[in-house]
């Protein structure tokens, strides 16, 4: 049963903890390292598939990603994606793109979002067109990401649009940006997050990081700005679960840096222990990103393998919160790393 | 550039030029081509009339495909190629080097502000010497004081 009028108290009920809405970002707040994971919503008329993947991952997750027509594939919209998650008492990241709005429909997505209890909000620019099912679509972006950014702290914080009419009441979302601190120019990704931080956001997610001593220097400079204090950086990863996943995220799947070391060790074991080999590292990645200064998080994305996220977490050292704990859905961890 | 632009800064001869060249329509049309022939053959330009090449490297973001002003997105290969058109550098890696040749990497920082769709096929060399260019961007990058996204709208009446 869905429940849309009042979502966060329902959410709070089936879980007898604090309200869904606030709780990816008190999590962040808390200063526990924090963990979120990300969803596709399915191509086809299905809400089930929602149910069935978030499911699992409620004692894990602070939160759950829903993507916005990812790699620019049609799919359910990531707005209708967040109810359904909502409805089962996770607290939904809605992810949103420029790419095939214009600045109307963005604030009005935007509004809605706000208007039906929906807390976090990813702005990203998006994939072109150009690499998914209808490469043949007129490209949008009439507002980049540090745009769309900026107009949402705008309609937050001054209550205003982009027109200059006022919102009443305003909405009331977390904010947040992605970062691919391994595509060039490498030495400009840390100050393009300080213009993300600058125009509004309050969390950043990271593309997969595969390549954890690139990601230290991303995060040195980033600690350089003093932007670890203003934004919570949660670092992406992900399992690598065949020969041909690796092929496609080196290749196919732009912005993706997958270092040799990396690849050669999992093609080092036999084909069907492949799987087993990518969600050891995936788990290894996390310990270590977790010994970082200035990293509040991991964002797990292993599309299509979501059932294996509990069992990644719990390799990298990670355990669920009691469902009655106050810390529930934190990915919250029993040991010290 | 950077020198050639000093030369082309906002003053009351042409502020008075502007004006003249708008008074008729032909006169505007006229100069209007010979800036986009001018400009196309040195930047691609794809005539949106805001111009922020002097605070871009010269690099002109409007021929990103995602015709992104305030950086480069996330695709770009390792070997500097743009995602959506591999044969070609990403332009916002062209803007990042060269600026920083110059000194003026911290250009890159200021929050570029959203465009105005109306303005396309305008001279913006007009526009820019009757100062209608100047809240393109903020002064700097904007993480010591919060900047408005929309110093003109957000004082118009609700």
């Amino acid at each position: 049963m869905i429940q849309l009028d009042n979502p966060g108290p329902a959410g709070a009920a089936l879980r007898g903890t604090k309200p869904v809405p606030g709780r990816f970002q008190s999590a962040l707040a808390s200063g526990a390292f924090t963990v979120t994971a990300e969803v596709g919503p399915p191509r086809g008329a299905d809400a089930e598939v929602i149910r069935r993947k978030v499911q699992p991952l409620r004692d894990w997750v602070a939160a759950v990603n829903v993507t916005d027509n990812q790699s620019a594939v049609v799919r359910l919209a990531s707005w209708a994606g967040s109810l359904l998650t909502l409805a089962i008492g996770v607290a939904p990241i809605m992810q949103l793109t420029c790419r095939d709005r214009n600045r109307i429909a963005l604030q009005s997505e935007l509004l809605s979002a706000a208007a039906m209890g929906i807390p976090n909000i990813l702005i990203m620019t998006g994939d072109h067109p150009r690499f998914g099912d209808h490469a043949d679509a007129k490209p949008v972006f009439d507002l980049d990401s540090v745009q769309l950014l900026w107009a949402a702290r705008t309609m937050r914080d001054d209550g205003r649009l982009l027109s200059g009419r006022v919102l009443d009441p305003p909405p009331t979302w977390f904010l947040g940006a992605v970062e691919n601190p391994f595509a060039p120019p490498v030495n400009f990704r840390a100050a393009r997050l300080g213009k993300k931080v600058a125009a509004g956001a309050q969390f950043v997610q990271t593309q997969y990081v595969f390549d954890v001593p690139a990601f230290e220097r991303f995060m040195a400079q980033a600690r350089d700005l003093g932007l670890p204090g203003r934004c919570h950086i949660l670092a992406g990863v992900g399992p690598i679960m065949s020969a041909r996943a690796l092929s496609h995220l080196q290749h196919a799947v732009p912005g993706v840096h997958v270092p040799d070391e990396v690849a050669r060790r999992l093609l080092s074991v036999p084909a069907e222990r492949t799987a087993d080999a990518g969600v050891a590292l995936c788990a290894e990645t996390i310990a270590r990103l977790r010994q970082l200064p200035g990293v509040a998080g991991v964002h797990v994305m292993a599309v299509g393998n979501e059932q294996r996220i509990p069992e990644i977490l719990q390799l990298a050292g990670l355990s669920p919160a009691p469902p009655d704990s106050p810390c529930a859905g934190l990915g919250g961890s029993s040991d010290t790393p | 550039m950077y020198r050639l632009h000093r030369l082309l800064q906002p003053n009351a001869g042409y502020r008075r030029l502007a004006t003249w060249l708008e008074a008729r329509r032909w006169r505007n049309r006229l100069f209007t081509i010979v800036e986009e022939h001018v400009k196309d053959d040195m930047f691609g330009c794809r005539m949106c009339g805001q111009c922020v090449l002097p605070v871009t490297g010269y690099a002109c973001p409007m021929t990103c495909p995602k015709q992104l002003r305030n950086g480069p997105c996330g695709g770009v290969g390792q070997d500097g190629s743009c995602e959506v058109y591999p044969a070609t550098r990403c332009v916002w890696l062209v803007a990042y080097e060269r600026a920083e040749n110059a000194g003026n990497g911290r250009d890159l920082l200021r929050l570029q502000r959203p465009i105005d769709h109306r303005r396309w096929g305008q001279s913006s060399w007009i526009n820019y010497w009757q100062g209608r260019d100047e809240s393109l961007c903020t002064e700097d990058d904007g993480l010591a004081r919060t900047a408005s996204i929309s110093p003109a709208g957000l004082q118009r009446p609700g």
